[in-house]
């Protein structure tokens, strides 16, 4: 076959078409820039929220749940092995959150390769007492370093530095707590503790994460001042923390960890599922959005086809007549729908880069994600693959009915109709 | 002599069933040799181009058997009758059917592309050889909707000798001209054969015509009869 010929035949038919096959092409060029544009938005959007659920939740938190006995003293009696055991009225039992052994896990764990770093966190419930008024909220005792390389929290520190906790006896509080309180950076706070300990912190920054029932009632200190404040030892740590090279392999990991250390393990995936759901909820918007808007442009091609058949009766004919065969016209008809799709998918790709370019310079700012300025766009060149490709798959799909139909023109029926 | 024979049918027959089965073509056997003007002769609706377009290998449909040069096509599949088409014969119908996209050397030189045999430049040159010899090489680049019914009708011609085909087949070409671009086109055939010794075969209903070439095929009713 002699495809320069073909081609050559098909620009020919298109160009004495010109007007029809641009109406066509951009057809297709909206459904892929669109499909583009979308998806990239989407993947961004899905990709900065992971962001703000990663860098709030460790891939892996163990801690010490309050819940009874998994075994209770029956179940070690030979006598009733064989029976079924009614224990009603079960209560927890109070092994305190305190992780056992917590500095001998740590240090194992900090050895571990898969692992990026660990940070140790003490959280207590106290109440915030300014004047007459008392204010339930918590305190996070952090390993400040530790803490700032897994979620970056001087982000949120809008006054302050997240390293002056390093001084004896001071705080960082909540926006909103302070707002409340009335307090700023450089006042007291009192605080006490659930056991009744009373202290006094000073006040060395405002923290906001940007959601408000965080920030009412959040603050953070150093682990040795919240051991001190909980009267505990240096031992005493309530969750430990920890982010992994690989963090699709959380689940399995927090299993081995459970195991291992006898904790109770979360990943982040467990602890946040709505947010996978979201993600795969965006994704297949945007990709049956951008399947129905080709399928749309699909019909376009097909009948601009259909109808240069109709008009071409009489050059498939003749075409045919001299010496074309079947497969041939067919190819030229296939042809004129891949240039189509061809030019109208590049220009697709062209735009749909522009269009991203456009929505990634949209101002958006959020406090809850301080270094994000603009709506989020995923460039990633796998869409503007899945585009080509589809641009092509469904312009030959709808040019190949008519091109079969061509293909079959009977042209001895043609010629007698003249 | 073997070669002698361009086009050979033996026993042919072919029914319409459409509306009511019928048989348009009855037992035709005709040889045509080389170098012959032959006409197809008849009233309307006595079979004349169904059987040219059974000879022609566009129709498929039909009983008995066709030879082109000692080749038997009956049964051959669509790409081979397509390139025996585009190889060694040469169509004239009553209306030009040139593609309006291409100009006119365009349109002359499209099955020669097809064939592959020459190269761009030589195709040019055999296509405006032609377009000379038809007297139309000053209409060479133009369009073809600013060509009269007879210049078109000789680009056709052109577009059909640009194989050296065995044959030219026409089906009533005089019959959308007047009688002047008639008897002009009439004279290229004449030429064609007295000069090139082109076998000619044209289906015409129009006595004059007829009369003017070497051999004249008379059919009636489906049959040949003299
Ligand atoms: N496609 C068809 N279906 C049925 N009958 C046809 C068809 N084409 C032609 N005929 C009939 O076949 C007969 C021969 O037609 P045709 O070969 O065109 O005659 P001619 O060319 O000699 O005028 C006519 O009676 C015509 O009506
Ligand atoms: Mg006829």
């Amino acid at each position: 076959m002699n495809y320069k010929l073909i081609l050559n035949i098909a620009f020919h038919l298109l160009r004495a078409r010109l007007k029809q096959t641009i109406v066509a092409a951009v057809g297709v060029t909206f459904s892929i820039a669109m499909f583009i544009a979308l998806v990239s938005f989407m993947s961004g959007l899905n990709e900065m929220l992971d962001g703000l659920m990663l860098n709030r939740t460790p891939h892996i938190l163990l801690y010490n749940e309050v819940k009874p006995s998994e075994n209770q003293p029956l179940s070690l009696s030979g006598d009733y092995k064989r029976n079924t055991n009614f224990i009603r009225s079960i209560k927890p039992k109070d092994r305190g959150k305190s992780i056992y052994n917590s500095m001998s896990i740590i240090k194992t764990l900090k050895q571990d390769k898969r692992i990026i770093d660990v940070a140790p966190k003490v959280t207590a419930s106290v109440l915030f007492n300014s004047g007459t008024i008392e204010i339930a909220g918590f305190v996070n005792g952090i390993d400040i370093i530790a803490e700032d390389t897994l979620f970056k929290i001087s982000d949120y520190i809008k006054e302050g530095k997240v390293t002056d906790l390093s001084q004896n006896n001071s705080i960082i509080i909540g926006k909103g707590l302070s707002d409340k309180m009335l307090l700023s950076k450089g006042d007291i706070i009192k605080i006490s503790t659930s056991s009744g300990n009373l202290a006094s912190l000073k006040i060395v920054g405002i923290s906001e994460i940007g959601i408000a029932e965080i920030d009412n009632v959040m603050s953070y200190t150093s682990l040795a001042t919240a051991q001190k404040l909980l009267g505990q030892n240096k031992s005493y740590i309530t969750d430990i923390q920890i982010n992994l090279y690989d963090k699709e392999s959380a689940v399995p990991l927090s299993k081995e960890f459970h195991t291992a250390f006898n904790l109770d393990a979360i990943d982040y995936q467990t602890a946040n599922s709505q947010f996978e759901t979201g993600s795969t909820v965006r994704s297949i918007i945007s990709y049956s959005v951008g399947i129905v808007l080709l399928i749309v442009a699909g019909f376009g091609i097909y009948n601009i086809l259909n109808m240069m058949i109709y008009e071409k009766m009489d050059s498939i004919a003749i075409l045919k007549a001299t010496g074309f065969s079947g497969n041939d016209v067919k190819w030229i008809f296939i042809s004129l729908s891949i240039i189509i799709g061809l030019t109208g998918g590049i220009f697709g790709l062209v735009f749909g880069y522009v269009f991203s370019a456009i929505i990634d310079v949209i101002p958006f700012e959020t406090t809850s994600l301080p270094t994000v300025k603009t709506y989020p766009i995923d460039y990633n060149i796998v869409y503007y693959s899945i585009g080509i490709t589809f641009a092509l798959f469904t312009t030959i799909i709808s040019g190949l009915f008519p091109a079969l139909k061509a293909s079959r023109v009977d042209p001895v029926e043609i010629i007698r109709g003249k | 002599m073997e070669n002698n024979k361009v086009i050979e049918t033996i026993g042919l027959t072919k029914y319409f069933y459409n509306p009511a089965k019928f048989q348009v073509i009855k037992d035709v056997n005709l040889s045509i040799n080389h170098g012959e003007f032959v006409s197809i002769e008849g009233r309307s609706g006595s079979g004349k181009s169904t059987l040219l377009y059974l000879l022609s290998t566009m129709d498929t449909d039909y009983e008995g058997q066709l030879l082109i040069h000692d080749e038997l096509i009956t049964g051959q599949p669509d790409k081979n009758l397509a390139r025996i088409r585009n190889e060694k014969i040469g169509f004239v119908f009553q209306f030009h059917y040139l593609l309006s996209e291409y100009d006119v050397l365009g349109n002359v030189m499209l099955p020669g592309f097809k064939l592959g045999k020459y190269s761009k430049e030589e195709l040019e040159h055999r296509a405006m050889g032609h377009l000379k010899t038809l007297g139309i090489e000053k209409h060479a680049t133009k369009k073809t909707n600013q060509l009269s019914g007879g210049e078109k009708q000789r680009v056709a011609i052109a577009r059909a000798l640009i194989n050296d085909p065995l044959i030219i087949m026409g089906d009533e070409p005089t019959g959308n001209l007047d009688k002047k671009n008639g008897d002009v086109v009439f004279d290229i055939f004449k030429t064609l054969t007295q000069e090139f010794n082109q076998t000619i075969l044209i289906v015409t209903h129009d006595p004059d015509f007829a009369n003017k070439t070497d051999r004249i095929i008379t059919m009636e009713d489906g049959r040949i009869i003299s």
